[in-house]
């Protein structure tokens, strides 16, 4: 496969990921490529095994599958029934699947229970070098760990339950080198805000994202998640960072990752991975990351997204009359005036939780900020922990203690207000500053209206029941 | 699947960029397990109001509307979420194909494997489509995939691209299952030599 390229040729970890991943490349057909993980839920997978019985086939390799529910499930006290018998049924429908197809998963009850991209990495089962895909956008989380992630359709979701396979064509190459300290109070979801803020959400169509530069190497893992997580929002399918020492201690001991001798041979073929030396990339930004502020969204797409202090853009400043439009359509549905900041703007719902900022370096970070605070009376807050693990892991360092007393609402693992599958959203008209990845219209409820931003400007804003820089309570 | 065969349509105009899977089909409907009734839901937000009644002045509730096969829209089409429910939703409305001048890569993707066609045209000749359409509302293009071809109301042809192996499977009207599945010697052999694995299903 790697004849290809020519042996000398260097490359980048995408290209090497993907070469050996290659199962055949037959003339004027795309690549059948190789999956090492497959995740699934409940909400993209229903008729892919409807599918797969009426077509009498098997799942082909139920050993590198893994199931969770997430989307529709309440947040609420999971003693209690579900209300939505819709959703009920979606998740038992999901139960039998997984056991007539003989795949493991982590139902409402499990204790490993979670989003599906915070219970991959938490369970050790996403590897450097693997390819990973799901039915779901955000797939390019496990990016972090220099994996080859992408969300995929039901079809595909079908096509891999069937063959663990998928045909794809080869994506470009797009790095996205940042560099430099980030200041106090600014964080991963800054880093990725600003990227996406400068590209557009379809600047990294047809790419994959390779993060690079001082700044991502010294972000944790779970910040590396952050901002692989939300590449889809700039257009790419998938996002990754080359494995480095941080991914190996990440990794080391979690339930699936491998144990002794194994332990020593995958850390052997993990250490290949990162991008050889003068590896050519379709596309390259740069990003500084010492001149980046907190950042905050103003509009109805994740590419709507400004410095916290800067003001909301003039439509009537722009040439073109399709972006014109789509500037003054997103104003109108926010009703937001254009020319000045949104600090001081009130907020009616925080939300901290999703698969971009729920697992627990994020809800220590809202901590931190509401530790002897309290919520303010006009603002509903929702912490929704990214697995069940991540919520045990808080209580144990009583973090559920610092948002109950601080007055916010400490809930079950799920997708929750992210989505707004499943009861939690927002009222028509209300405002949010929410830590999840959309802020399209009526994504976290009709007629809501979403501010993203990380979990520190979140929690900041809670406190203060407006649009906060978080700066000004460190 | 059906053969995609070539066709001529009025198209129903959407001059938005960035549409989301979100709007084609909002998310509180994915909690279904068929893919039964998604047409009636699509672009919900925008086609109903709070009562649920259709709003006459959106595009696809018009009698121009209801008449087009195909949809005009803004640039980057179907953004977002990699819900399939969103070529459902606009197949089952009864879309053939969607003109854009570029599309998110898994709607694309999806879109293919429902015989929806996406069509990618210059900035130019979006423009020029949507002028034609405020002339003329029942402006017709034709539809030739085969050749790759889009007859413009004016009768000037433009080529559109279109990845080979998704046209090959549009014009016969088969599915990549069953391509993937005749390669299981294939599949077979990588899976003995790879490397490493994780086992979802040990114990840990």
């Amino acid at each position: 496969m790697s004849q290809r390229n020519g042996a000398a040729k260097p490359r980048t970890i995408i290209e090497k990921v993907w070469d050996n991943h290659v199962v055949s490349e037959r003339p004027g057909a795309p690549a059948l490529l190789y999956v090492d993980l497959h995740l699934v839920h409940e909400v993209t997978s229903p008729q892919a095994f409807s599918g797969l019985r009426e077509r009498g086939l098997k799942v082909r390799r139920p050993d590198l599958t893994i199931g969770t529910t997430d989307h529709s499930i309440p947040t609420h006290d999971r003693s209690l029934p579900i209300l939505d018998k819709v959703a009920e049924a979606q998740i038992n429908q999901f139960e039998k699947n997984c056991r007539d197809f003989g795949i493991p998963f982590f139902g409402p009850h499990s204790e490993k229970q979670g989003i599906v991209h915070i219970i991959g990495p938490e369970q050790g089962l996403t590897q450097p070098g693997m390819t990973v895909v799901c039915g779901d956008s955000h797939t390019a989380t496990h990016g972090a760990f220099g994996a080859l992630a992408f969300g995929i359709g039901t079809s595909q979701v079908e096509h891999v339950l069937a063959t663990q396979c998928l045909l794809q064509g080869r994506s470009r190459t797009f790095e996205v080198r940042v560099e430099g300290a980030l200041k106090p109070g600014v964080g991963a979801k800054d880093i990725i805000l600003n990227l996406i803020s400068r590209i557009g959400i379809g600047g990294g169509t047809g790419c994959v994202f390779e993060y690079s530069g001082s700044a991502i190497r010294s972000l944790s893992m779970e910040e590396r998640m952050t901002i692989c997580n939300m590449s889809i929002e700039g257009g790419a399918r998938a996002g990754l960072v080359a494995p480095d020492e941080t991914t190996y201690q990440y990794l080391a001991g979690r339930p699936y990752a491998p144990k002794g001798a194994a332990w020593d041979r995958a850390l052997e073929l993990w250490r290949q991975l990162p991008t050889d030396s003068g590896a050519e990339f379709d596309k390259r930004i740069d990003i500084d990351a010492s001149a980046l502020e907190p950042m905050i969204t103003f509009g109805t797409n994740p590419g709507m997204g400004i410095p916290i202090s800067a003001p909301v853009p003039d439509p009537s400043a722009i040439n073109d009359p399709l972006e014109r439009e789509s500037l003054g359509k997103a104003l109108r549905y926010m009703d937001l005036p254009s020319g000045k900041p949104l600090l001081g703007h009130p907020v009616n719902v925080v939300f901290i939780g999703s698969c971009t900022n729920s697992r627990i370096s994020d809800l220590r970070a809202a901590a931190n900020i509401l530790r002897g605070r309290k919520v303010n009376p006009n603002v509903r807050v929702m912490v929704v922990p990214g697995s069940q693990l991540v919520k045990s892991q808080a209580q144990a360092e009583g973090l559920d203690l610092v948002f109950k007393e601080a007055g916010a609402d400490w809930r079950e693992a799920g997708c929750s207000m992210c989505i707004a599958m499943n009861g939690d959203q927002l009222a028509p008209g209300e405002y949010s500053v929410s830590t999840s990845n959309r802020n399209f219209e009526g994504r976290q409820g009709k007629g809501g209206r979403t501010f993203l931003a990380s979990p520190l400007t979140a929690a900041a804003s809670a406190v203060t029941g407006v649009v906060t820089d978080v700066r000004t309570l460190l | 699947m059906e053969k995609f065969t070539a066709f001529t349509s009025r198209m129903a105009p959407l001059a938005i960029d960035n549409i989301d899977t979100d709007q084609i089909i909002p998310a509180r409907f994915l909690k279904t397990t068929s893919k039964a009734g998604l047409g009636d839901q699509l672009f919900y937000d925008w086609r109903y109001d709070a009562d649920g009644n259709p709003k006459p002045e959106f595009i696809i509730n018009s009698p121009e509307g209801r008449a087009a096969q195909i949809l005009l829209a803004g640039d980057n089409f179907g953004c977002g979420s990699s819900r399939e429910h969103a070529p459902w939703a606009l197949t089952q409305y009864g879309f053939r194909a969607v003109i854009s001048t570029s599309f998110a890569d898994i709607f694309r993707g999806n879109s293919l494997k429902n015989s929806l066609l996406p069509i990618v045209v210059s900035q130019d000749v979006h423009k020029t489509l949507f002028a034609a359409l405020e002339k003329e509302p029942a402006a017709i293009v034709r539809v030739d995939l085969a050749k790759q071809e889009l007859t413009l109301p004016d009768g000037t042809t433009v080529q559109f691209p279109i990845d080979e192996f998704a046209k090959q499977c549009m014009l016969q009207g088969v599915d990549e299952l069953g391509y993937i599945l005749q390669q299981s010697d294939a599949i077979q052999a990588y899976e003995a030599k790879r490397p490493l694995s994780v086992n979802t299903l040990a114990s840990t």
